[in-house]
């Protein structure tokens, strides 16, 4: 199989598409036989990442590589960046707005989530630069 | 136990998937957070949520559940059942608490599967 790359646009603006991102890349990802505990790992990566560039930086980009090696999830936006990586690591540290907490989110679990699916998670982030956070599920 | 039977238990209003009732569900997992319904359901068919958004129906169909259930007397409002009609999961709603909702259904023998091994 060769390398597949699938990019999708991260809609900021429309609080209630979120998450149309993830859904459209796990169909993909089924299309291309992908086993379906890779496809929900690379599921809860893609939307608690999709939620956070919609949550704290008004929308973004994610770019999707397939090689018969793993699959790398890449999402990048132009927000505020995180200001404290090692706290927003750990479980139930948030600084998501209350409104965020209405859409099922915002409880301080996305990077966690991130983490505990992939093999590899890298984040590049600066003040007022954005983030761009890179995983990679390995098949 | 079918879908149905799980209106059944709740004597809850099949608000959309009326052909989806015979679907056959073995488990079952209950939350308001998305967060943890991704971080901890594993292969459950049926999401229990106080939840009434679009988040719900996506969460739900990233994670391969056939079926939501709106506990406490939450109803949809009309994009929500719009896009869980259109991605097909069946959207119940029941008056009933999470708390007595979960109890009904681990009585009647709908399981509990326990944390995934990477929780």
């Amino acid at each position: 199989m060769p390398e597949v790359r699938l990019s999708y646009d991260i809609d900021g603006d429309d609080f209630s598409s979120a998450g149309e991102a993830s859904v459209a890349m796990k169909k993909a990802l089924r299309q291309m036989g992908i086993e379906p505990e890779t496809i929900r790992r690379c599921s809860v990566c893609m939307y608690e990442g999709e939620m956070n560039a919609v949550i704290h930086a008004g929308g973004g980009r994610a770019e999707v590589l397939v090689s018969p090696e793993r699959i790398k999830i890449t999402i990048e936006d132009d927000g505020p960046g995180i200001a404290d990586v090692e706290a927003a690591m750990r479980e139930g540290y948030s600084t998501a707005p209350p409104r965020v907490r209405e859409l099922g989110f915002g409880a301080g679990m996305g990077l966690p989530n991130m983490k505990r699916c992939s093999d590899e998670l890298d984040i590049e982030t600066a003040a007022g630069r954005g983030t761009k956070i890179t995983m990679i599920v390995r098949l | 136990m079918t879908i149905r039977d799980v209106a059944g238990i709740l004597e809850a209003e099949v608000c959309c998937g009326e052909d989806k009732l015979d679907r056959e569900v073995t488990s079952a997992f209950g939350s308001d957070l998305m967060s943890d319904v991704l971080a901890f359901a594993k292969d459950q068919q049926v999401l229990l949520t106080g939840l009434v958004n679009a988040q719900a129906v996506r969460t739900a169909e990233l994670m391969d559940m056939s079926c939501i259930v709106l506990v406490r007397n939450k109803k949809p409002d009309p994009e929500m059942l719009a896009l869980a009609r259109e991605r097909g999961i069946a959207l119940l709603s029941t008056n009933k608490t999470m708390f007595l909702s979960c109890g009904l259904l681990y009585a009647a023998g709908l399981k509990d599967r326990g944390l995934p091994e990477n929780a």
